[in-house]
């Protein structure tokens, strides 16, 4: 299973107890994390996975979709939101309660308060 | 100091700051500690934009125990949360670090930053107010001007101290991707501020303009394979600065080749055994902090498990490495699951470079001394925090035995993370964030 370059198969043999104790724990993680995730791609530091920390912070609202699904709704109760409140496109409509408050609510920090031993 | 790093000198809690709170708001976590050039005063920021400054007590004859108390001097709102209606963005408060500037006069000077926004501020403090204008009322109103008929000097009285931050400077819409790092360059004249894909270089004096040194976003962004995650000035050399990576190199950059830095005069990378790669390698070698020595002549670097010491002057490996928490390799798949793989932990030198501390989880930190090659984990607790008490060291166990002391891997509490830790510039004093509380820890002899 491990060697992977075809010209450093010699590595099995050079292969310690001590380093191969090394190896084994995350090996063995990967393989429990693939048995749970199957799907999960080869590359984790790939671009996916990138563009997603680059879209910290994105948060996307259509007025269409929000104003359509209230029309829907307009006889139902709208539903509260679901358990992921970031969650603003696709099937989740946010509505002005769900959205989190923007303002800072300017109290002192308790650094500059609180308890001072 | 030698032997304070690493067990040979105990240390022990000097403070903590901040309130024993059962459920910490989000907006109370620390999000960075800073001490100045002399030490003196230590800047926290937090998530809810807010910064805090506390100033070191002059030793005083009356109340001996006082000495070199930290206790709070100024603190101010530094940014507020934004919306960029324009890219449907949520700009947090959180100020991602800290910078002072060396002070050049009475007043303190430091840099403060979010993802997007960069602030000078400026500290000063006001001792006495004055008395008898000329052209206004002791109540402040005008007076008018065809009334006067003689000058008068005005009398300056002495009044409570008051300390005011004002902003000078803001910096702002120079990046499109989220500030990780901000430095300030020994010429004093310039700083640089880094995100995901760029590096801008920025004169303290002017807000409107600001040049790109390295840009890394590729033309096509699926071809995207790193990002930038940490960028320091070298100490005393103001043409060269370093850049981590995502993938777990640095480049080193002289700014007198060439005015956009994208190929590098130094490449620091560990090669990597093939054999050992994994599906984690690549996250685990991500680099979340960058250090110079003071000396200038070596960096350092933190990943998910290790701090590395690099010499400048060899780019194959680093000359020392430290294992933080070798014990969570065998965890790596619960902590890519519950996200704390991606947690990124600083580090710090001590004054003389003699020794290094970072942060890990359970309120554990570490400390390494690089000359007697002895290290010790030491925990931030409310428990140990009796005054001048002696901090015991921890220790964790991983096979199957656990001793009476130790704590076991499985016990550790993956949300006390101690990511940001700072040393004074001089003295044996280190401040820890611990989540929302402060806590600053002093050699015995001091």
């Amino acid at each position: 299973m491990a060697g992977g370059l075809g010209c450093d198969v010699c590595y099995w043999f050079v292969e310690d107890t001590q380093e191969k104790e090394g190896i084994l724990p995350e090996r063995a993680e990967e393989a429990k994390l693939k048995a749970k995730y199957p799907s999960l791609g080869q590359k984790p530091g790939g671009s996916d996975f990138l563009m997603k920390r680059l879209q910290k912070g994105q948060k996307y609202f259509d007025s269409g979709d929000y104003n359509m699904a209230k029309a829907k709704m307009k006889n139902k109760q709208l539903p509260s939101a679901g358990p992921d409140k970031n969650l603003v496109t696709g099937d989740h409509i946010p509505t002005p309660q769900d959205l989190p408050q923007r303002k800072s609510s300017l109290v002192t920090s308790k650094l500059a308060g609180g308890q001072v031993e | 100091f030698a032997g304070a790093g690493g067990g040979g000198c105990p240390w022990c809690f000097s403070q903590v700051k901040g309130a024993i709170d059962e459920d910490v708001a989000e907006a109370d976590i620390i999000s960075t500690v800073e001490f100045n050039y002399s030490g003196d005063l230590l800047a926290t920021g937090d998530k809810g934009g807010r910064v805090v400054i506390f100033q070191r007590e002059q030793e005083n004859k009356s109340r001996p125990h006082s000495r070199g108390e930290y206790n709070v001097y100024s603190t101010f709102q530094s940014h507020e949360p934004e919306f960029d209606y324009l890219k449907s963005l949520e700009i947090e408060e959180k100020i991602n670090k800290i910078r002072w500037l060396p002070q050049q006069n009475a007043a303190h000077f430091l840099l403060s930053t979010n993802d997007k926004t960069i602030k000078l501020w400026k500290i000063s403090e006001r001792d006495k107010r004055a008395e008898g204008y000329n052209l206004k009322d002791e109540d402040g109103r005008l007076r008018d001007p065809f009334r006067i008929t003689a000058l008068r000097v005005h009398v300056a009285f002495p009044m409570d101290l008051m300390v005011e931050a004002s902003p000078r400077r803001i910096f702002a819409n120079a990046h499109t991707y989220h500030i990780n790092s901000i430095s300030v360059n020994s010429d004093h004249e310039t700083y640089l501020s880094a995100d995901d894909l760029r590096i801008n270089l920025w004169h303290l004096e002017i807000t409107d303009r600001s040049f790109n040194i390295v840009d890394i976003k590729p033309a096509n962004m699926e071809e995207l394979t790193e990002v930038i995650t940490a960028a320091e000035f070298h100490p005393h050399q103001c043409n060269v600065f370093v850049y981590s990576s995502s993938k777990g190199t640095i480049r080193l950059c002289d700014m007198r080749s060439s005015a956009l830095c994208d190929r590098h005069s130094k490449f620091f990378e560990e090669p990597e055994d093939p054999s050992s790669r994994s599906f984690f390698s690549e996250i685990i070698s991500s680099i979340s902090d960058v250090k110079f020595s003071h000396s200038g002549r070596y960096m350092m670097t933190r990943d998910y498990l290790s701090v590395k010491v690099w010499d400048l002057n060899m780019e194959s490996r680093p000359v020392e490495t430290h294992q933080v928490h070798e014990y969570l390799r065998s965890k790596l798949c619960s902590l890519y699951e519950n996200d704390c793989i991606f947690d990124k932990f600083e580090c710090c030198w001590n004054g003389s470079d003699s020794a290094i501390m970072t942060g890990s989880y359970n309120n554990f930190f570490r400390m390494f001394d690089r000359d007697t090659r002895r290290d010790v984990t030491l925990e931030a607790s409310r428990e140990s925090s009796k005054p001048r008490a002696s901090l015991k060291p921890r220790k964790v166990c991983t096979g199957g035995k656990r001793r009476k002391d130790e704590i076991s891997v499985d016990s550790l509490d993956f949300n006390k993370k101690i990511l940001h830790t700072a040393w004074h510039p001089v003295d044996n004093v280190i401040a820890v964030a611990a989540t929302n509380n402060l806590y600053i820890f002093q050699d015995k002899i001091n």
